[in-house]
């Protein structure tokens, strides 16, 4: 268990390096004059004149050389000082610490959503299996699948919140506002593993232990629970790490359309406007979630299956 | 051509048959069509549905038709290109850290551990932040990001094959690399690499989208189903039928193509 999170520990220190270093080179190579970008950010593109553009050049050293600002970067990061924001002033850690709550926010509130749907109705179709309700599920699945995830987002700000007007469009004042980003994340992310609670289900049911379990008398409900569940989980949870990449991808997307104020967003705006730290910080913080995301989905594994206990 | 459509399922045949038509309407548009996709014509704003012009018109009058042409050809031929750059590199990587193993191998395994310690997406976009609007950078990113498929797929293969006796009874026998790679490796790797094909070419038809759907892709006057979608979006409830079209080709496409690519979903 030491073991799994040191490991998770050093891919994280590493996403960090990688990241600040991969970012920083290509915003380095990055044509056109940041000076200016960096006024029109800040002051609105109709004050951007050469005076301002000089005052941001002074301001934030543009005009040193490059190695000199990545060493600065790296020895800041050390310290775990990120930098302040070149659009808003502000520190770099600050800004992050503000939209993550958002993304952990909306995440979560996704994740467990997609739980809620995709786990009765991947059981309900595993055990009526080829059944009517199976197939429904899997043509639903198949046509939700086909979309990239801002359509479904589309499709459900039309309905509920253009049409109907029960729910608001954007933006992020209360939890109504959380309902239909959380809503479409979790939709795309149901339409795949609810396919996955489906086929690992089916197997459990199939196996000679569980149909044991029936045969000595016990009802579905309590071979379910006792036999059924954590077997059928384990496919289940370590698929839900390969998925989250897409979770994170989703986020992204999910925030630009609904102006979530959270990092995805940030990190959109951030590249939008040449922000290096922002672009650094908010990269970072996406793939440190990632790494963090993924470490709970190997204590989890670790947890549900004791043969892997029993191998360390 | 007649062998393989045969092998395929009823499925696969759907997908082939939606992405032959969506193919058959980019190239018909663009050989037959005369109107410049970003010709404006704002005398005819919204046009519905007509004989001169079939898929009606956007905000600006430009014709919906070229636009969807165009915006095809776009999504198609950048797949098209993505999925073979990142087969052939990756499977390429994948075949040599498969059978040289050692220091090779951990070299390469060592850059798929960077590329992958970041979600896709996100990579995408650092990339294509490089040179916001260029097509090129665009490419690239992607073409990055999808060779690690391949590579992860091929690696495992190909070490199982250089393992297995039948390889091994060959290499005894004196016959060369290039004999065993065709004979052992290749019939094995085929069928997965053209099924992740398919989910790449969906991949990079999706992250094209999405770049252009966030405003961090190419630039407005390009016709490009993701960005169309953000510009027709406003004008929904006027003109329904405008918006419909590049989310039905996005649609179309991915669905297509999943089909294609089978039940390894």
């Amino acid at each position: 268990m030491l073991q799994l999170i040191l490991r998770r520990l050093l891919q994280a220190a590493f996403v960090t390096w990688s990241v600040g270093t991969l970012s920083f080179v290509l915003m380095r190579l990055l044509p056109g004059d940041m000076e200016f970008r960096i006024a029109a950010g800040r002051y609105g593109y109709d004050h951007v004149d050469l005076a301002a553009a000089e005052a941001v050049r002074a301001e934030l050293g543009l005009d040193r050389p490059g190695w000199q600002i990545y060493l600065q970067w790296l020895g800041d990061l050390l310290r775990f000082n990120l930098g302040d924001s070149l659009v808003s002033g502000l520190p770099v850690s600050h800004e992050i610490a503000h939209l993550l709550g958002h993304t952990l926010l909306l995440a979560g509130a996704a994740m467990l959503i997609a739980l809620l749907i995709a786990a009765p109705v991947g059981v309900w179709a595993a055990l009526r299996a080829g059944g009517w309700f199976d197939r429904l599920s899997l043509l639903v699945s198949a046509l939700l699948r086909a979309q990239p995830v801002f359509v479904i987002g589309l499709g459900l700000l039309l309905v509920f919140a253009l049409e109907w007007r029960m729910l608001p469009v954007a933006g992020f004042d209360g939890p109504r506002y959380l309902i239909l980003p959380a809503l479409t994340l979790a939709l795309a992310m149901a339409a795949v593993s609810s396919r996955v609670v489906r086929h690992s289900a089916a197997e459990v049911l199939r196996s000679a232990y569980f149909n044991f379990a029936r045969v000595k008398g016990l009802s579905l409900r309590q071979a379910l629970q006792r036999h059924g569940a954590r077997n059928a989980a384990l496919p289940v949870v370590v698929f839900l790490g390969i998925q989250l990449a897409s979770v994170i991808e989703g986020v992204v997307m999910i925030e630009s359309l609904f102006s979530w104020p959270g990092v995805g967003h940030g990190l959109a705006h951030a590249v939008f406007n040449r922000d290096v730290p922002m672009i650094q910080g908010a990269a970072m913080a996406l793939g440190l979630l990632f790494v963090a995301l993924n470490l709970l989905v190997d204590l989890a594994c670790h947890l549900i299956d004791p043969r892997q206990r029993s191998a360390h | 051509m007649p062998r393989l459509f045969a092998s395929l399922s009823t499925s696969q045949r759907v997908g082939a048959g939606l992405l032959a038509l969506l193919v058959l309407f980019a190239v018909l548009e663009g050989l037959l069509g005369r109107t410049d996709p970003a010709l404006q014509n704002l005398a005819q704003r919204f046009a519905t549905p007509s004989l001169a012009e079939p898929l009606g018109t956007d905000p600006f009058g430009r014709s919906m038709l070229a636009r969807m042409g165009a915006a095809l050809r776009l999504s198609l031929s950048l797949s098209l290109v993505c999925v073979l750059t990142s087969a052939l590199i990756g499977v390429a990587l994948g075949i040599a850290a498969g059978w040289r193993q050692g220091w090779v191998d951990r070299a390469l395994s060592f850059v798929l551990n960077v590329v992958l310690a970041l979600p896709g997406l996100v990579l995408i976009l650092l990339v294509a932040g490089l040179a916001p609007g260029s097509l090129l950078a665009l490419y690239v990113a992607i073409s990055l990001v999808l060779w690690v498929e391949y590579f992860r797929v091929v690696r495992a293969i190909t070490r199982q094959a250089v393992a297995s006796q039948p390889m091994q009874a060959s290499r005894m026998l004196g016959f060369g690399w290039r004999y065993c790679l065709r004979r052992h490796v290749w019939p094995a790797l085929v069928g997965p690499v053209a099924t992740l094909a398919a989910f790449g070419a969906a991949g990079s038809i999706m992250a094209l989208a999405a770049l252009g759907f966030v405003a961090v892709g190419l630039r407005p006057p390009t016709a490009e189903l993701g960005l169309m979608m953000v510009e027709l979006f406003p004008y929904y409830s006027d003109a329904p039928w405008v918006l419909a079209q590049p989310v039905l080709a996005v649609f179309l496409l991915v669905l297509g193509l999943n089909l294609l690519a089978g039940k390894r979903a």
